[in-house]
């Protein structure tokens, strides 16, 4: 008997930590010392208040970099660090003050933020709680799927590969380990989540379940 | 008053049932919240709609009043303007008056629950009355991003003894750390929301619209630029004349200065004498004080008549104006700060000025080209349906009580004991 899958959302409260950064050595400094909950969120706020409009959303980092400090070229380089590729905010940390550093080493004159754009460091409490939704094989899982919130689907692809430090997203773990649907569980593993909006994600795994269900059915 | 029901068309089902899985997990804990005023402003707006849903969800809260006299408010109003970064001077024998009424609040008001929230800085004294295990925050509302040091000073004995802060925008945020001990007060991100189903916000047929209009002599056939907002120098209603006066060079236009009264407000007549003396006797400007009776109705259909909604403010907490405004899919033009440039990217879901030649820039914009109007305000509607309606803000709550009960940055609530999926 396969292991069903249970459907979490993840609820996040924004905290705030009364830092600021005016400059890109007070930015580099924050990103070093402050919590990986801090990096984590600066990375993906957008995902989910801005869900609907658009793919591809900048971090933080770099939108404050490009639109405050007008370092266009860096701004460009933070925004374009491919954040699939990470496996734990460690490593995603470490790539931005790689980064950082590099650019200070060419000892180019800081430049200021004007008074009230200040970068404002943040980080977020997440609560992890199971909803009332499962699924025990692939007709149960679609039909669920197109039934969860957006906090869901972010939860079980976002948080669970990126700061829970699973291997890959949820989804496709249990298609693979639970249903044996290893093609269907790489194609989903193979998405850059990064790229489309959360309905957009939704409707394209939900499009890839249902082509594996037709397929099944002959 | 709505039921939780209600609210699934709007947002859907998914999001209530988060807002019960959430509320399951505060069983038996009682919450206390504390402000100034019954009606009349955005804080009590938001309480009268936040604590029967709150309490629809199966938590147990309350909300109780301070009491106050003239002087008492007289002496807030001050610390409201002070706290925004306006010149008052404040005298020792203004923290005096504020004293002596919130220890007359102390000794007479029963501060019994688990989790107590204390709105602004009137009753921010209750927490004298903290117990060892009651969790206390103080949740500000207003723009604190430079205040009057001495205020801020005088406040800040009370605010560090509190458990945790609540702050609407991120400019807020300050550092709220004891030198002795290294104790930080936790400092939370909530913004405020509005309410889609109140009698302000709700769809409302045409026929009122006009019914409306009619009632205060508005032409419903030349367009509209309105600025909704209390009688107050910090929402600039001069400097929105001023604007206006700019955008009438080149299109006929009118504009409505809508605003009604709060109990804990005691500077609107002034303010509204000065907008009616630059008003002049221009008729196409339509200064109005709105009845608190039918405030709500006819806000809401003001906002709609509007071809453009103004918030001139020099200072803001949130602006729920701008709130109600991108709600009703109205193009926007407001000022970039406190927490509008949360609500507004600016030529994406609104307008985002800094000075009167600005506004009234936004606002011939939005007047010439419909087109672009009509984009602005469907994408600032998408946004606050996202993120600034009711339900997201009691989740926010649900969580911020969760935080007194929880620590971590991940905090697993599951029943099962982990994610359940391996």
């Amino acid at each position: 008997m396969s292991q069903p899958f249970y459907f979490y959302t993840g609820l996040s409260l924004v905290e705030l930590t009364g830092r600021e950064a005016r400059n890109l050595q007070d930015l580099l400094l924050g990103i070093e010392s402050l919590p990986g909950s801090s990096i984590y969120y600066h990375t993906h706020r957008f995902l989910l208040q801005h869900h609907y409009m658009s793919s591809e959303p900048q971090n933080d980092f770099a939108f404050w970099i490009t639109d405050v400090l007008q370092e266009d070229l860096l701004g460009e380089r933070i925004a374009s660090v491919d954040i699939m590729q990470f496996a734990c905010i460690r490593d995603l940390r470490e790539r931005f003050i790689e980064i950082i550093e590099d650019f200070l080493k060419e000892g180019k004159e800081l430049r200021m933020a004007p008074q009230g754009e200040e970068f404002h460091f943040m980080k977020c409490r997440t609560y992890m709680l199971p909803t009332h939704h499962e699924a025990h094989n692939l007709e149960q899982f679609a039909e669920v799927l197109q039934q969860v919130s957006r906090h869901s689907l972010y939860f079980h692809i976002f948080e669970a590969k990126l700061r829970l430090e699973k291997e890959m997203n949820d989804f496709s773990c249990w298609l693979e380990t639970s249903l044996g649907e290893k093609e269907l569980a790489d194609e989903i593993a193979r998405l850059d989540p990064y790229t489309y909006t959360l309905e957009g994600l939704r409707k394209t795994i939900y499009s890839l379940i249902q082509k594996r269900i037709q397929q099944k059915a002959g | 008053m709505a039921q939780l029901k209600e609210y699934i068309p709007v947002v859907g089902q998914s999001i209530i049932d988060e807002l019960y899985l959430l509320a399951e997990r505060l069983e038996g804990k009682t919450i206390q919240t504390v402000n100034s005023t019954a009606v009349g402003g955005g804080v009590a707006e938001i309480l009268n709609c936040m604590v029967p849903l709150i309490t629809e969800l199966g938590v147990d809260m309350y909300w109780d009043l301070i009491k106050g006299g003239e002087n008492f408010f007289n002496v807030t109003k001050k610390f409201h303007n002070a706290l925004h970064g306006r010149p008052e001077k404040i005298t020792d024998e203004m923290l005096d008056i504020f004293m002596e009424t919130s220890m007359h609040n102390v000794n007479n008001m029963k501060m019994n629950g688990d989790i107590i929230v204390i709105h602004d800085p009137q009753p921010i004294v209750l927490i004298k009355n903290k117990l060892p295990d009651a969790k206390w925050i103080w949740r500000c509302h207003i723009d604190v991003s430079n205040p009057d040091r001495k205020l801020w000073r005088f406040l800040k004995q009370f605010i560090m003894q509190y458990d945790g802060c609540i702050f609407s925008a991120p400019v807020f945020s300050q550092r709220l750390a004891d030198t002795e001990t290294g104790r930080e007060v936790d400092q939370f991100l909530i913004s405020p929301s509005i309410d889609p189903l109140s009698t302000k916000n709700k769809e409302i047929p045409q026929e009122t619209i006009d019914a409306v209009l009619e009632k205060y002599n508005i032409n419903k056939d030349k367009p509209i630029v309105s600025q909704i907002s209390r009688y107050d120098y910090l929402k600039d209603p001069v400097g929105v004349i001023e604007a206006y006066k700019l955008v009438k060079r080149y299109i006929d236009c009118q504009l409505v200065l809508a605003g009604n009264v709060a109990s804990d407000d005691p500077e609107h007549d002034k303010v509204f004498s000065e907008v009616s003396e630059h008003a002049g006797a221009d008729p196409d400007i339509h200064p109005l004080v709105i009845d608190p009776a039918h405030n709500d109705i006819e806000i809401n259909a003001l906002q709609r008549a509007s071809s453009v909604v103004v918030q001139k403010s020099l200072k803001e907490g949130f602006a729920l104006t701008v709130t109600e405004a991108l709600w009703k899919a109205r193009p926007v033009v407001a000022s970039a700060v406190g927490g509008i440039p949360l609500q507004i990217t600016n030529g994406y879901s609104g307008i985002l000025t800094r000075t009167i030649e600005g506004t009234a820039r936004g606002i011939r914009q939005i007047l010439q080209s419909p087109e672009y109007a009509k984009r602005l305000g469907e994408n600032g509607r998408e946004h606050i349906k996202n993120n600034f309606l009711i339900t997201r803000h009691i989740r926010d709550y649900l969580l911020l009580f969760l935080t007194a009960y929880h620590k971590g940055d991940v905090i697993d609530l599951s029943y099962r004991g982990n994610s359940g999926n391996s």
